[in-house]
């Protein structure tokens, strides 16, 4: 009877051996269930010569095999290599607890084992039977474990593949981000720099002009000096006082148109520089007309046909106001350069009857100083009027505008200075636009 | 002669009655200025047959010396007086504009007074 012990045993070891063949557990396996079932066997011839002339051979041997059973059964079950067994190797218990059971009557009771034989024989066979009808049931069991692991492993190697490409969907999207910020901030200094190259047009115009006279006047007056000497050779003291009195004159105006000049250059400078962020007393009336006319030239020198009637209406003795001249300087630019171009946009349309005339005034407004700079050009539609200071927004053909004029102007007057920028506008007949700074 | 010298720039006045002095002096040219194209207008609407020449600045605030051109050339055509432009933009376009609504002349400043006188001569003869 305790031959259904080591058979079992060795069964149970030889289908453990066939399932890990040809898996990549093989080799760690082989060698221990190959020599676990020579075990077995070798167990049991041992066992069964040394209790053979025993009394109690039948129980000892009963035992022995239900404890190897047990141990293999209990070994097997810790290996996480035979976790799917888990099923199967429980099977095994009966037949073990009958084992057991059986043995201890037999050494115990031996006279009630004999006569109740018949039905410890059956308790056996019948738990023996029970493993072999739990085998095709495990084996489906062991199978479909196996594809629900496998499915999950591919389910979890298509969520680690999706990451990825998530990762680096993220990674390239982060790397756009920088390089357009990094463009931002390049347009806006390229918008910095070619308002300063619209300046470099008007300043050179403006400077050639006291550069003439102050030429011209001083060619003038070395041929007077000639005059004078001539008109002295001759005696003629009157002709050659009012020959001098001229010179004094032309001199003077050297003197004015080359000052002319020297406050350009000196202007010229203070654009140039990096703006130092430092506020400073400044005349308002002084910085638009020297940037009305700015505009005005710098265009000019872009745009020979261009023509407008300028008008200004500086408010006397305005007070002075805490500005950073070369900001504001900048924002009144660029309102000049729009309403000439507005003007001009409509001479376009209109024809020579069409006279553009562009306007800058100033005035005190309770605690602000208002500068109004005002054009007869196209207007902006309502439709657009609310975009005009969103940054990069313009109305002008590609290329000739970046569109962070208005929404720079916005960021100085308002968030630099605390002031406010208004427009009023109708299409085709005017444009308004209100700064106003606090004093 | 009486020439007309239309320029935004006052400083213009003495430096061409100084440059020509000794014609002025001996009566052989006599200098009216305008400072804009609307007073040079003006001046010729009163004075049209006495003008003989015009010196224009094309780059003028309001109406440009190119407008002016054209108005002479349509109002004032008996007889055309000689019109000649003076101007600190020498290029194409301008001279091109100029040439096309009738200019005689094409100078560029700083004026070469020389020359001016040179073509002065030519058109007293």
């Amino acid at each position: 009877m305790s031959f259904f012990y080591f058979l079992s045993a060795f069964l149970l070891i030889n289908r453990l051996l066939k399932s890990v063949k040809y898996t990549d557990i093989w080799l760690k396996w082989k060698p221990v269930l190959a020599y676990s079932q020579w075990g077995v066997i070798i167990t049991y011839v041992v066992l069964q010569s040394l209790f053979n002339h025993n009394d109690h051979s039948d129980a000892i041997m009963m035992l022995a095999g239900a404890a190897l059973l047990l141990g293999i059964v209990l070994f097997v079950e810790k290996e996480n290599d035979f976790k799917n067994w888990g099923f199967y190797l429980k099977a095994h218990y009966p037949l073990i607890a009958v084992g057991f059971i059986n043995g201890i009557v037999m050494l115990v009771a031996s006279r009630f084992y004999d006569d109740q034989y018949v039905y410890f024989v059956v308790a056996i066979v019948g738990s023996f039977v029970w493993i072999f009808s739990r085998w095709a049931v495990s084996k489906k069991q062991r199978e479909e474990l196996r594809m629900a692991s496998a499915k999950n492993a591919e389910l979890d190697r298509l969520v680690a593949e999706r990451t990825a490409e998530l990762t680096l969907q993220k990674n390239e999207l982060e790397k756009a981000l920088v390089q357009l910020q990094t463009t931002q901030q390049q347009l806006i200094q390229s918008e910095k720099l070619a308002s300063l190259g619209e300046l470099t047009a008007g300043i050179a115009h403006e400077i050639q002009n006291p550069l003439n006279f102050v030429n011209n006047f001083s060619e003038v007056s070395m041929e007077l000096v000639d005059e004078m000497e001539q008109e002295l050779n001759k005696g003629d003291k009157e002709e050659a006082m009012a020959i001098a009195a001229d010179i004094k004159q032309n001199l003077e105006k050297i003197r004015h148109h080359g000052q002319r000049a020297d406050g350009i250059v000196k202007g010229m400078l203070q654009h140039s520089r990096a703006s130092s962020n430092t506020k400073e007393p400044t005349d308002i009336n002084k910085l638009a007309d020297e940037y009305f006319r700015l505009a005005y030239h710098g265009l000019r020198a872009k745009d020979k046909s261009f023509n407008a009637e300028l008008e200004t209406n500086f408010a006397d003795g305005l007070p002075m106001v805490n500005v950073v001249p070369q900001d504001v300087g900048r924002v009144f630019l660029n309102l000049f350069n729009n309403a000439f171009y507005a003007v001009k946009e409509r001479q376009k349309a209109e024809g020579a009857d069409f006279k553009p005339v562009v306007k800058v005034s100033t005035v005190v407004n309770g605690k602000y100083v208002n500068v109004w700079v005002e054009d007869n050009g196209i207007g902006i539609p309502d439709a657009v009027k609310d975009k005009i200071l969103q940054p990069f927004f313009t109305t002008k053909p590609t290329g000739e505008g970046t569109g962070l004029g208005l929404s720079l102007s916005y960021d100085i007057i308002v968030k630099g200075h605390g002031g406010k920028i208004d427009v009023e506008t109708k299409e085709n007949d005017h444009t308004m636009f209100t700064i106003s700074l606090p004093l | 002669m009486k020439i007309l010298v239309v320029d935004d720039e006052a400083d213009v006045q003495p430096l061409f009655l100084q440059r020509f002095r000794r014609e002025i002096k001996a009566h052989e040219l006599e200098f009216d200025f305008a400072l804009s194209g609307e007073e040079a207008l003006a001046y010729l609407k009163a004075r049209h047959s006495e003008v003989v020449l015009i010196l224009s600045d094309i780059n003028m605030p309001g109406m440009s010396g190119i407008e002016l051109l054209s108005r002479i050339r349509h109002d004032y055509e008996t007889p055309p007086p000689v019109v000649m432009m003076i101007t600190a933009y020498g290029d194409e376009e301008n001279h091109r504009q100029a040439m096309q609504n009738g200019a005689n002349d094409f100078l560029t400043k700083p004026l070469d007074f020389n020359l001016l006188k040179e073509k002065l001569k030519t058109i007293i003869e």
